[in-house]
């Protein structure tokens, strides 16, 4: 294969920094996990140079799916400009010499952290989430013994007693983002820490979306064309979240909007969380209502020269 | 002493284990994942007989000293076992019940699928995933698949699957989340049921 012959990732490591039994092991669970779709299956997470919390499930998920002609793009809340992106794709255009992009249509593989991207995936790409806690039930159960026994006999009443009890404290559900799912009609997951905004992003996707979680040691999937549901009851349907604003820079008023503070007056701007879905936008000439504003523009400009020096 | 002339004739493995073994798993997760498509492993194996290509790559892509394995009678009485213990170090093992993975190299010699590990219901991931060799996964009597991975339904018309499969995959599926995975095989091609599939006859 050419890829050997010209060595494009730093020779020190072997392909995609995990040895080859660690990937094998890490590819059965994945089987297993798309499979039997939201159940975690236990892994033997390794040891990551980054520390936990930074995405090492994600990582070694990635490190196991990733081949030579892949393109990676790795989103941190929607950004791929933020440190975790930046440092993760830095780690594998070293340790795989991948070629990585921002453009989500682009991409083979997709890294996420806390967004799904706003931009609809297609066949064959793979959403990789980064995954703090995969246990929904962790909360209401500290007992790993315990809510094994929960997903083993589908008894979720907890989850929906906790969902109720925000609808009795304050009239509506008020999980805004982790808001659980039911997969396949059979087992309740956490989407990761993901805006509640994106659970229907979920249901059907043609994507194939595999989770991570590195310090739980746990690895969990939900294949193409699935059954996703947000839980709910008939009398409080599940809602998304919607702003008055539309994004300042672009003007979009379908993606989800981060709150910006502009001055310490009390100045503020929203701003869409996907930063590749709003500079395209801004490139087909859409403007929000500090798309002229010389201070947004610098703003957006910085961030988009940051992007281009990479 | 016959290990000289065993070692003779033992088929090579992989040439590049890394990037073949990389590909060879996005097709197999290609396949579960999108349930009834007919996936290619495009792999350069010499496989010894009576494995297919495909059959040869997914044991090369995911067996080790972790994952015990069980071969049909034609599989086991070949150059088979030695060739998985060479290039995988995997526990070759007799009862059906334990294996986490087995290759069926002829779907005649199919024990029942409920022979096989269907996993506990806290642990649902600790099944059997089967391999089996067919003639043709195409020109068969024609199902129709549905369930996750599948954008609406699938016609699937798998050849030469012994009689009263359908009926003991109906038996698999009710076990959901419980039951085995299968791997259909042919040459080079690989199409992917996971126990989540039902199938209408």
């Amino acid at each position: 294969m050419s890829a050997l012959e010209e060595v494009r990732w730093d020779a020190a490591y072997n392909f995609a920094y995990l040895d080859e039994q660690t990937k094998r092991m890490i590819r059965r669970a994945l089987l297993k996990a798309i499979a039997v779709p939201g159940y975690q299956v236990p892994f033997g997470g390794r040891e990551m140079p980054l520390a936990y919390g930074w995405g090492t499930g994600g990582i070694q998920v990635t490190a196991s799916v990733i081949g030579p002609d892949d393109t990676l793009k790795v989103i941190d809340q929607g950004a791929d400009d933020t440190t975790n992106a930046v440092s993760i794709r830095r780690f594998f255009s070293r340790v795989a010499g991948v070629d990585t992009t921002e453009a989500t249509e682009e991409a083979d593989i997709i890294q996420t952290r806390h967004r799904i991207p706003e931009a609809p995936l297609r066949e064959g790409q793979v959403l990789v989430y980064q995954v703090p806690q995969p246990e929904p039930l962790r909360q209401l159960e500290p007992r790993e013994t315990e809510t094994r026994k929960m997903h083993g006999y589908a008894e979720y009443g907890l989850m929906h007693v906790r969902l109720y009890e925000d609808i009795a404290r304050y009239g509506h559900i008020a999980t805004t983002y982790s808001y659980p799912v039911m997969v396949n009609g059979r087992y309740l997951m956490s989407p990761s820490p993901i805006p509640k905004f994106d659970n229907p992003k979920m249901q059907d996707n043609p994507a194939i979306q595999l989770f991570g979680a590195g310090r739980e040691k746990r690895i969990y999937a939900i294949p193409p064309y699935a059954s996703v549901k947000s839980l709910d009851f008939d009398d409080h349907p599940f809602e998304v979240q919607t702003w008055d604003e539309a994004c300042a820079l672009c003007g979009a008023q379908n993606s989800y909007l981060d709150e910006v503070v502009l001055d310490d007056r009390g100045g503020k701007m929203f701003v869409c969380s996907d930063t590749h879905f709003c500079a395209d936008r801004r490139a087909e000439g859409h403007r929000g209502e500090l798309g002229g504003d010389p201070a947004a523009l610098a703003f957006a400009r910085t961030a988009e020269e940051e992007g281009a020096d990479r | 002493m016959s290990t000289s002339h065993d070692a003779a004739l033992l088929k090579p493995g992989f040439t590049d284990a890394v990037f073949e073994a990389q590909a060879g798993f996005r097709a197999l997760l290609d396949a579960l994942a999108y349930a009834g498509r007919i996936t290619t492993l495009e792999v350069s194996l010499d496989p010894p007989a009576p494995l297919d290509p495909a059959t040869a790559a997914i044991a090369l892509t995911l067996f080790d000293f972790d994952t015990k394995v069980w071969l049909d009678a034609p599989a086991a009485a070949g150059p088979v076992p030695a060739w998985i213990r060479f290039h995988c170090g995997s526990p070759i093992v007799s009862e059906t019940h334990d294996a986490q993975f087995a290759l069926v190299a002829d779907a005649r010699h199919l024990p029942g699928l409920g022979d096989f590990d269907i996993g506990e219901d806290r642990h649902p991931d600790r099944s059997s995933t089967l391999v089996i060799q067919v003639p043709a996964l195409t020109g068969g009597s024609a199902t129709r698949w549905t369930g996750p991975g599948i954008n609406g339904s699938i016609e699937v018309a798998i050849a030469a699957l012994p009689e009263g499969f359908w009926a003991q995959w109906d038996d698999n599926h009710a076990l959901y989340p419980q039951g085995v995975d299968v791997l259909f095989v042919c040459g080079r091609q690989v199409i992917g049921l996971p126990r989540g599939v039902k199938v209408e006859v």
